[in-house]
């Protein structure tokens, strides 16, 4: 593999060179120099360069944490001028922007991640909120109308400009704003995680989408995404960004574009050392499920988990990879206590023995813990401090008669506190007031002090860094050399294939492939996903 | 971060020095008048009611910031139906009291079915409830009022009327000893408790707030208590009512700092779904917070029917705001999670000084009501921007 590397390294360097001997002429659109934007305490942006060249599409990639979203305020005006450090030069001035308003005259449109579309408005109302024709008192609506058909058209989303907002999928509601952002006139489109939500089919019409917007308009784009492959397929070039410097920029056709070469940026190391070692010591079937069908809440004749069956053994790491929406967190959540979903239906046996879990406080009677992917939202009170969100789960274990004995709480939050490393000035601190990685060892820790044999992890690393995965994947060691039972849910396939004794492949609902970790690649994973993506009859 | 620092401190008992800024203010411009013992007396008299009802409040704003605007109009219930009983009907005390705690419990876990079971905003809910409860006081009321008998067994033990005082076993002069002596044995217990919970700390070694904080705490706290005492005693003694007031604020303050029940109310107010996914049964919490603001709002109602020794249908009116604007003043917050008993007696007393020291100064009632507008809105808008990191205004 690494004469591989070498190889190709010494034909890149061949053609850097043909290509600095000709001249580049393609315009400088914007350029970020030296952006720095320091919040409290901590340094998020640190000297950041950013060139981006009219009519290319622009990669922006890092972990989690790394600072792209907060470049991207910067630029959109989010974070107003004067809050940063250094200059943004767009079409060739400088620019001062104090809101997104006054990027957005320019030609700056930003998509957010989670889209800004108000569901029970229609498609044409929500392409031009805060951007009404017509005068002020009266709203033009067939200019509307026109107008929004006109811009539908070019992204090629055929529904009706009259269809509310959420009769459609998240697939047509970011073409939606990919067409509001066109009616503005953009000259330079962000998009923040764009295909997150989306199934690889949509995912794929999105990145062709821009790809033609790029050809016929020469718009220009900067894409923020974790996947990679995605990355490789649309963007002209690739900044790498890693604890808020910039780190790299590569270009298409002269730089290497693998995958592995980005990660090796992103990450700043080799893939290698990132997980402990552990000696798998595998029991019993520890919990079975089977036929598992779950119906979405809302929409009763969706179903979100479909007769799905697995298991975890004692002493061993279940993974369950798949795309973003493959029902995981759906499956995990229906099997703790029916804590999501309706019409749920099928046998699970914890020890052998059939349980029906009502609700989840009989699910901790049987010692099962869910570990919320979401621990600012699902997890943690944030407004409250260590000690308290350390015992929530097991309020009985430190109370007589339910009154609660603070000391012996006290106690208990600093022997996590202690076990799990938890970088704090006290166990009376706010959990609000912790870095991510930390927050997810109080979370990891109210889930161990609620004392589980069957603890389901649901991304139990996303959006901490390198250091503090490497703690939790140690915790996640411990437990199972302890007897325990983990099964992890994770979207980060070098994660699942690092950790994991045997993995679960799920997507659109089911089980597509199970796996032995010892064989289990990226490729054979992503080939099971694509393989039964859009093909729902198989199995 | 800076919990030690002196600033922390202060920024911790900002509505304290409030208060203290407050009471020293009004002392000033009447002339002492405020700290005449037969005003600190009246100012817990006339205020039982908002310090009972403004606990149950808390439990309700805790949950989430949910409010309960129909407890005026319940204490004019069950006020009109415990008077209707005992004068009308000749019932005797203990039967009608027992009745009309029952009745506004029935009111709240009514309520509170809907809020917790089916989930109506509370809002809603508890307006229908103000509107529905106000007009059956009349009914029941006939638009009329009745009298209950001044010194009757029932206004004495909920503190109304003429004899509404602890009578003085001890001491038979101008100054109430019993009084003084409930006072000092009261400080003498809680510094021991203060003194003894730190020195278990020390011994376990935990981490201890410093000494001076500490130090500053207590003896402000029994310098309070022996001052107000005093004051108390120079007048007629300890009011009936305050010892239902005081039974009151211990109990809920004990349930809110040391039970489990109690911390189930922070967690559903700081992260409803984190509880949930905790294995806490979320739809009981709310159930219980309104069925409880029944029960007191019954007790409210009793002590006011008892001070005004009589029931007519037009009371307990705005009572609900008194007790919101206690809770909010008093620092507990508008989203819900946040929010203490102690601060909420604060709060409430806060109110009272401003309503009792207007009065005294003469300012016009309509004024009044300006002013404790005023008061409630900053204190809110205070606790917002405070928590934003003193950012006044929000950006667009």
């Amino acid at each position: 593999m690494s004469r591989l590397f070498n190889r190709k390294n010494i034909r890149i360097e061949e053609k850097k060179l043909e290509i600095e001997g000709g001249v580049n002429l393609a315009k400088i659109l914007l350029e970020m120099k030296n952006i720095t934007k320091t919040f409290p305490g901590v340094k998020a942006l640190d000297n950041v360069n950013l060139q981006v060249e009219e009519g290319e599409i622009h990669a922006l990639v890092g972990e989690n944490g790394a600072g792209k979203s907060t470049l991207m305020n910067v630029l959109s005006g989010v974070y107003s001028y004067g809050t940063y450090e250094g200059d943004i030069i767009y079409d060739s001035e400088v620019c001062n922007f104090n809101a997104i308003k006054d990027s957005e005259q320019k030609g700056i449109v930003i998509i957010h991640q989670e889209l800004a579309l108000i569901p029970y408005m229609t498609i044409a109302e929500n392409m031009f909120l805060g951007n009404e024709r017509g005068s002020k008192c009266k709203i033009n609506w067939t200019e509307t109308g026109v107008l929004a058909r006109k811009y539908l058209d070019i992204v090629g989303l055929k529904d009706s400009t009259q269809t509310l907002i959420k009769d459609i999928g998240v697939g047509k509601q970011q073409l939606v704003e990919i067409a509001k952002a066109l009616s503005k006139n953009a000259r330079l489109l962000i998009l923040d995680e764009p295909t997150s939500s989306l199934n690889e089919s949509d995912s794929k019409a999105l990145l062709d989408l821009l790809l033609k917007l790029k050809k016929e308009q020469n718009l220009t784009s900067i894409i923020i995404s974790h996947k990679l492959n995605e990355v490789s397929y649309v963007a002209d070039k690739i900044t790498v960004i890693r604890d808020g410097s910039t780190i790299e920029t590569l270009t298409k056709g002269v730089d290497d574009f693998s995958e592995a070469r980005i990660i090796n940026g992103m990450v700043g190391r080799e893939l290698s050392d990132r997980f402990p070692k552990r000696e798998p010591k595998i029991g019993d079937i520890m919990m079975e499920v089977k036929d598992w069908n779950v119906y979405h809440p809302l929409y009763s004749d969706r179903k979100v988990v479909n007769n799905v069956s697995m298991n975890v053994r004692k002493g061993e790491v279940v993974g369950i990879s798949g795309l973003m929406g493959a029902g995981r967190t759906e499956l995990a959540m229906s099997i703790f206590g029916r804590s999501y979903g309706e019409n749920i239906t099928g046998t699970l046996k914890i020890n052998g023995k059939e349980v029906k879990l009502r609700n989840v406080q009989e699910a901790i009677k049987h010692k099962l813990a869910y570990v919320t992917e979401d621990r600012k939202g699902n997890g943690l009170i944030l407004t409250n401090p260590i000690k308290i969100n350390t015992t929530l789960a097991n309020l009985d274990a430190v109370s007589k008669n339910s009154v609660i004995d603070k000391d012996k709480e006290y106690e208990v939050a600093v022997d996590y506190k202690q076990k799990l490393k938890t970088k704090c000035p006290s166990v009376e601190q706010n959990v609000g007031n912790l870095s991510g990685g930390n927050q997810q060892k109080v979370l990891l820790a109210k889930w161990m002090f609620a004392d589980p044999d069957i603890l389901i992890l649901d991304e139990p690393t996303r959006g901490i860094d390198v250091g503090a995965k490497y703690e939790i994947y140690c915790i996640i060691n411990q437990l199972v050399d302890a007897g325990k039972s983990v099964i992890m849910i994770s979207s980060e396939l070098p994660e699942v294939l690092g950790m994991c004794d045997r993995v679960y492949v799920m997507n659109e609902g089911r089980m597509v492939g199970e796996l032995d970790g010892k064989e289990a690649t990226q490729e054979k994973i992503m080939t099971y996903i694509l393989q039964s993506s859009g093909n729902k009859e198989v199995k | 971060m800076n919990n030690d620092s002196v600033l922390g401190f202060i920024k911790k008992n900002t509505m304290i020095l409030v208060l203290i800024a407050v009471v020293a203010f009004f002392s000033f411009q009447t002339k002492g008048a405020l700290l005449l013992p037969m005003n600190v007396s009246n100012l817990i008299s006339q205020n039982a009611y908002v310090f009972v009802l403004a606990t149950g409040m808390l439990l309700c704003i805790l949950t989430g910031g949910n409010i309960d605007l129909s407890v005026g109009s319940v204490v004019c219930f069950v006020g009109a139906v415990g008077a209707t009983l005992m004068v009308n009907k000749n019932l005797p005390i203990w039967a009608s009291v027992l009745i009309m705690f029952v009745v506004g419990t029935l009111i709240g876990a009514f309520q509170g079915f809907w809020i917790a079971f089916v989930r109506i905003p509370p809002f809603i809910v508890t307006l229908a409830g103000m509107l529905a409860f106000r007009g059956l006081s009349n009914v029941v009321l006939n638009g009329l009022t009745i009298s209950i008998k001044d010194k009757s067994s029932f206004v004495n033990l909920f503190g109304g009327g003429a004899d509404c005082y602890i009578h003085d076993f001890i001491g038979n002069g101008s100054l109430n000893l019993t009084c003084l002596f409930g006072g000092i044995l009261a400080a003498i217990i809680f510094v021991v408790v203060q003194a003894g919970s730190r020195f278990k700390k020390k011994n376990k070694g935990y981490e201890l707030e410093p000494i001076w904080k500490f130090l500053v705490k207590t003896v402000g706290i029994v310098a309070a208590l022996l001052a107000f005492c005093y004051k108390l005693a120079q007048y007629k003694g300890i009011p009936t009512v305050l010892i239902w007031v005081l039974v009151v604020v211990l109990i809920y303050g004990y349930i809110t700092n040391n039970t489990t029940v109690g911390r189930y109310f922070y967690a559903v107010g700081g992260n409803e779904k984190a509880t949930k996914l905790s294995g806490i049964n979320t739809n009981k919490v709310y159930f219980i917070a309104y069925t409880n603001m029944g029960f007191l709002a019954a007790l409210a109602g009793m002590i006011t029917i008892a001070r005004l020794t009589s029931a007519q249908p037009t009371y307990g009116q705005n009572y609900e705001m008194d007790a919101i604007g206690s809770c909010f003043i008093g620092g507990a917050s508008a989203y819900g999670g946040i929010g203490t008993v102690p601060g909420v007696i604060v709060g409430a007393v806060l109110m009272g000084v401003i309503n009792l020291g207007m009065s005294l100064m003469g300012v016009d009632a309509n004024m009044q009501k300006v002013v404790k507008g005023a008061v409630l809105l900053a204190a809110v808008i205070f606790d917002v921007v405070s928590k934003r990191g003193g950012k006044l205004i929000v950006k667009n």
